[in-house]
């Protein structure tokens, strides 16, 4: 039997190989090695949760109709008899009342892109505090960010496709901000609408987008993300044995076989438990859309919030005298718009894609690294991510603000007056404390390097004094706390040559230094072991 | 101990020796390397988690096939929660066990790769730039033999030849591109006020203080094109205040009736509806940037994003004692856009010959 | 019963005998607290006018004013708020006010059903106001739930969110929960306009929109056809709800799978 499989699975392999010569690729990639780390697992969450929203999405399209059109609501609904809605929305029910599981469906989908997009986040953190993003890994750095990007299209264009209240006051807020920019906004408001809003074309428009042209980028992107992966094999935490010049790991084949392949079937086994537990988006209690009723509670999902968050921060009067929405020339500007919902994520996004470059013009380093930061040893860099994320965490939070002030009994007003200061004070603070606690971790590090752990055990000495016996590291232990760069600010060429002559670009290494010195001035160096045999004849 | 104290005074220029790298450490065999009792014992765990991937996939189906889903709530969720659970069943029974198998019965005994620097090797790069400057030659774009011209002009084409398909289909899709309807509503001078969503028209009798109208203009129901496109700008709250409680800014003297006021809903920030009314404070909220409007002081913002107040719509009374509207709104409701000015300046409509003349 | 005699020994056994009885106590209880309820709002009588004085001046008077007609800056004259304000006011536990805040907060009602009906009686003679509605009126069964949602979502939605789950006002102040409010109540709110909110008088929403309101309110009993339901409090929930737990136990099975194994 055994033998007979065998030359059935030889036979195939050799047909496909002598058409595709696919045996060399399976010679490169069967035993290709891979790092084993949890945090190397966070990009394959939002992967899998892709894939799971593709397979649900293609289920929901059996059943969704894209189109505005008015219909009268008969089905089983006790709340909607009667009702005029969309045929996008009456369909939205038909799936989730009469279709066993089709609800399941829906919510499979949904919570998968609320996984989708939280992964994608997560992810970039872990990239972002390890400086897995540097040299030779920018480029793959972009395409992960622009991924993020889309994944917010995709998610911004799936909740507007039921046609509900909700998502349709938000598409209301897309409407208002669009037609805010200057000169062109009002046009680009009829192109998206084909009209006024909401006009009848939107929901069709929107379905194609959301199962079609962003997906479809996202494939491609996902396609070269992995490509790239593989391209300049995986990064690791330092340790021994793990350089610059190797990679150490188990092979594709079988183990990440079974283990990233099994990975895929507990993400979907996870969010099958959360659908079939937990509702999301009950289009039916927010009713088919009307521009007249809102609801209390009027919040896009969790990843748009942070905008919808700087909309409410921002005050339409600067301390109430300072108008932010200016007339001038008989045109208006609405800074109260245009700052918070374009120019605010545009600077933070566009940090964010740049940040990879900022860093290497700090650390003028042009060698590639492949073992990674341990984030304490990166104290500038860490502290710039908590801040980032404190920035963005302050955004969402004044995005619930309502929720927040309704649940703890708070004014909303107050909330959102302690944001307007925390937005510019926190971030701060948060960089600070963080830089702090890294450079504390940082000379932990190098005191347990030194001195050696404490045992807990006390000896008395034969002159009488007492003291905690300490247990030196071992190789292992002290490698992976000494095995990190110690990168001095950068060093640059005087602005004047010995003849007098200003050098060109100058002002650019200028700035670079000045960068350095922000990223590099404090620092801790590792210990050398000059420094631990002095330590040790300290001791004795 | 006064080593450790000044790590950032320490200068790394004359470095010395560096710590070794202790290469990788001992593997240490796991139970089910070295106990064959250990490594049964993992196979039969494994088993069983595939066993409980084949009883989800039965809950599954089973569900799906022998549970009714009828109009009611909870039998719609009971359907659904049993699928979800069987597919729930089915995934992680896969997953969990393809990953204790992988874990403790496949290697784990770490293998180091060699890494080769990405950049191509001097000869590759050399090769790289030879052909692409033969290509380059041969073609006429650069070399002996160069082409401007065809380089020129290939290269405008390239660029404008997009515009053949954008500019007719990027044009479609706008319709009329008639921006300047954003300027004004279905609003018309003696057009009664009616009930959002049935359209019954409302009596000023009917409005006492504190009371909250929402309004649609008379006749929208019966629109056959663009209802919710008017709709989404012509809607109103009708308040009545103590008049006491008013204060009208000046010119408006007549464009409210004993204490009744009507508003636009419709947020001068973003567009959401405007319609938390709190009839206590007269302030008007919107729920979803929390732009705050004074109604008792021409509806100026008194908290959040929004800067300008809620447009006002001029009402008066009927023979028959019901509020209509005197005119469209004096200006475009809604949130700010570039060219709002001038469409305040003439945004009544041209029919209009009384009360217009703002 | 032979099955049943063979689980007495189950481990379970006494858990489920006590979830048995947990469910008769309150099963019993709710029974008497309706029926309770029931009886007071049929003996109320318009001969308790006198009555309600005495229990006005002992416990209103020190704000409202001897007279009902308000201090100034302090509490709302009464004169011609009618029975259905007291009604909703006191039985809500609303009034008597404990402490100031930014507004009046529901509690356990400090009266029985039969001194509230006195008080309710004796401001109803001060003038004319609107009435406690009959149970007619106000039964849920007799609406119709999609009316409702229509009206519900216009005028109500806005404030006490889609299903009547609650939302937050300006400067501390919200709009409650109303699905343990109980139907009279509700109807009694839209009329009078209690506190921050407007009234919805019947020439705005006539009795029976008002009855469908109700019924709207009521057919969320039912729960959500997709599971728990989170608070109905919309995204926000949702996105908390999928980082904590959705991404928490993922997160959790990536540790496990990057554990090495013993």
């Amino acid at each position: 039997m055994g033998a007979r499989v065998n030359t059935a699975a030889a036979g195939t392999a050799n047909w496909v190989d002598e058409r595709t010569s696919i045996g060399g690729f399976v010679k490169f990639f069967a035993r290709k090695l891979f790092p084993d780390h949890w945090s190397f697992m966070l990009g394959e969450i939002a992967l899998y949760s892709f894939v799971v929203l593709l397979l649900s999405g293609v289920f929901l399209t059996a059943f969704f109709v894209p189109s505005m059109d008015i219909v009268t609501y008969e089905g089983p609904l006790a709340t909607m008899q009667g009702v005029e809605m969309s045929k996008a929305f009456e369909s939205t029910l038909h799936m989730s009342f009469e279709v066993p599981g089709g609800l399941l469906m829906r919510q499979i989908h949904h919570w998968s892109a609320l996984l989708f997009t939280a992964a994608i986040v997560t992810h970039m953190a872990r990239v972002f505090f390890t400086g897995a993003f540097r040299k030779p890994r920018e480029l793959n750095w972009l395409v992960g960010f622009t991924l993020m990007i889309l994944s917010l299209a995709a998610g911004f264009s799936g909740y507007s496709l039921p046609d509900d209240v909700l998502s349709g006051n938000g598409l209301r807020i897309i409407e208002g901000v669009t037609r805010s920019i200057p000169i062109v906004g009002e046009y680009i408001s009829y192109w998206i609408f084909g009209g006024e809003f909401p006009g009848e074309i939107l929901i069709p428009r929107l379905f194609t987008m959301h199962i079609l042209l962003v997906p479809g980028l996202i494939l491609v992107l996902v396609a070269l993300h992995l490509f790239l992966v593989f391209l300049h094999k995986h990064t690791q935490y330092p340790g021994g044995g793990r350089t610059d010049k190797n990679v150490v790991g188990l092979p594709l084949f079988p183990v990440y076989t079974a283990k990233a392949g099994g990975f895929f079937f507990v993400v979907f086994g996870i969010i099958a438990l959360v659908a079939a537990i937990f509702t999301i988006n009950p289009v039916w209690n927010y009713g088919p859309y009307d521009p007249s009723p809102v609801s209390a509670g009027t919040q896009p999902d969790w990843y748009i919030l942070f905008v919808d968050g700087a909309l409410r921060l921002m005050p339409g009067w600067l301390f109430d005298v300072i108008p932010m929405e200016w007339e001038i020339w008989g045109y208006t500007l609405s800074l109260n718009l245009l700052i918070p919902a374009l120019i605010m994520p545009g600077l933070f996004f566009g940090f964010v894609a740049l940040y990879p470059w900022i860093e290497s013009w700090a650390t003028g380093d042009r060698g590639e690294k492949h073992v990674l930061d341990r984030p304490r040893n990166a104290p500038v860099r860490t502290g710039i991510g908590v801040a980032l994320i404190t920035f963005y965490v302050i955004l969402v939070m004044e995005g619930s603000n309502d929720i927040i002030a309704n649940l703890f009994h708070l004014s909303l007003n107050d909330l959102t007056y302690f944001f307007r200061i925390g937005i510019f004070v926190l971030p701060v603070l948060a960089f600070w404390i963080t830089r702090r606690l890294c450079i504390g971790l940082q000379r932990k590090d190098r005191e347990l390097v030194l001195h050696g752990k404490e045992t807990g055990r006390i000896v008395r000495h034969e002159h009488g004094e007492y003291q905690e016996v300490h247990e030196p590291l071992t190789d292992h232990e002290r490698w992976v706390l000494v095995s990190y760069d110690d990168i001095s600010p950068l060093e640059i060429e005087p602005e004047y040559n010995d003849r007098g002559v200003r050098r060109k670009g100058y002002r650019w290494d200028r700035f670079k230094q000045r960068l350095s010195r922000i990223y590099f001035e404090k620092r801790i160096s590792p210990v050398t072991p000059e420094e631990l045999e002095a330590a040790k004849h300290e001791h004795h | 101990m006064s080593t450790t104290e000044n790590p950032t005074s320490h200068e790394s220029d004359n470095t010395p020796e560096s710590f070794e790298d202790p290469g990788l450490p001992y593997h240490r065999p796991r139970r089910a390397d070295v106990d064959p009792k250990a490594e049964k014992k993992a196979e039969r765990q494994v088993a069983a988690l595939f066993g409980v991937s084949i009883v989800g996939t039965v809950v599954a189906i089973g569900s799906y096939m022998a549970l009714d889903m009828t109009d009611e709530i909870d039998s719609i969720r009971f359907v659904n929660m049993a699928i979800g659970i069987g597919i729930f069943l089915a995934m992680i029974g896969i997953g969990f066990g393809a990953i204790h198998w992988a874990k403790t019965l496949m290697r784990d005994h770490e293998m180091v790769e060699e890494r080769h620097e990405l950049r191509s090797s001097e000869e590759g790069r050399a090769g790289a730039i030879q052909n692409l400057k033969d290509g380059a030659e041969d073609s006429g774009i650069s070399g002996v033999k160069r082409r401007p011209v065809l380089v020129g002009t290939g290269v405008f084409a390239m660029l404008l030849a997009p515009l053949a398909i954008l500019w007719p289909q990027i044009g479609n899709m706008g319709a009329d591109w008639n921006t300047s309807n954003f300027g004004h509503t279905m609003w018309r001078k003696g057009m009664r006020l009616t009930r959002d969503p049935d359209g019954t028209p409302i009596k000023a009798s009917d409005v006492t203080i504190g009371s909250a109208f929402h309004v649609i203009p008379e006749g929208l129901n019966e629109l056959e094109h663009h209802k919710i496109e008017e709709k989404a700008k012509a809607v109103v709250l009708l308040l009545r205040l103590d008049p006491r409680d008013l204060k009208i800014p000046e010119g408006r003297e007549d464009w409210s009736f004993d204490g009744i006021v009507a508003y636009s809903k419709i947020c001068t920030h973003v567009g959401c509806p405007v319609a938390l009314y709190e009839q206590q404070t007269h302030h008007l909220l919107c729920p979803c940037h929390q732009s705050t409007f004074d109604v008792s002081d021409g509806a100026k913002v008194v908290f959040g994003p929004a800067k300008r107040p809620l447009p006002q719509l001029p009402i008066a009374i009927d023979d028959e004692g019901y509020i209509i509207a005197q005119s469209d709104f004096h200006e475009p409701i809604g949130p700010s856009y570039w060219t709002r000015l001038s469409d305040t300046s003439d945004g009544l409509h041209a029919d209009e010959t009384e009360g217009s003349s703002h | 019963m032979n099955a049943l005699a063979r689980h007495r020994y189950h481990r379970a056994a006494p858990v489920v005998l006590v979830l048995l009885l947990l469910a008769l106590v309150t099963g019993v209880a709710a029974a008497v607290s309706n029926a309770s309820s029931a009886e007071a709002a049929t003996t109320a009588t318009a001969d308790d006018a006198a009555e309600g004085q005495k229990l006005f001046a002992a416990n209103c008077a020190s704000c409202h004013g001897l007279d009902a007609t308000g201090t100034e800056g302090v509490a709302p004259s009464l004169v011609g708020v009618g029975a259905a304000a007291v009604d909703f006011q006191v039985g809500t536990g609303r009034m008597p006010m404990q402490s100031s805040g930014p507004q009046a907060i529901a509690k356990r009602p400090q009266f029985t059903a039969e001194e509230i009906s006195q008080l309710a009686a004796y401001v109803a003679s001060l003038g004319a106001g609107p009435a406690i509605p009959t149970e007619e009126q106000v039964d849920p069964e007799l609406g119709d739930p999609a009316n409702g949602m229509e009206l519900f979502r216009t005028n109500c939605a806005m404030c006490h969110g889609s299903v009547g789950g609650g939302g937050a006002l300006t400067q501390g102040k919200y709009a409650p929960n109303l699905w343990e409010t109980t139907p009279t109540h509700i109807y009694e709110a839209m009329l009078t306009g209690p506190q921050s909110m407007p009234v919805f008088n019947d020439a705005n929403i006539d009795p029976e929109g008002k009855r469908d309101i109700i019924a709207y309110l009521k057919a969320q009993d039912e729960g959500s056809p997709g599971g728990l339901r989170l608070g109905t409090i919309g995204p926000v929930a949702e996105g908390m709800w999928g980082w904590l737990v959705a991404l928490g136990l993922i997160i959790a099975s990536t540790v496990w799978i990057g554990a090495r194994s013993s």
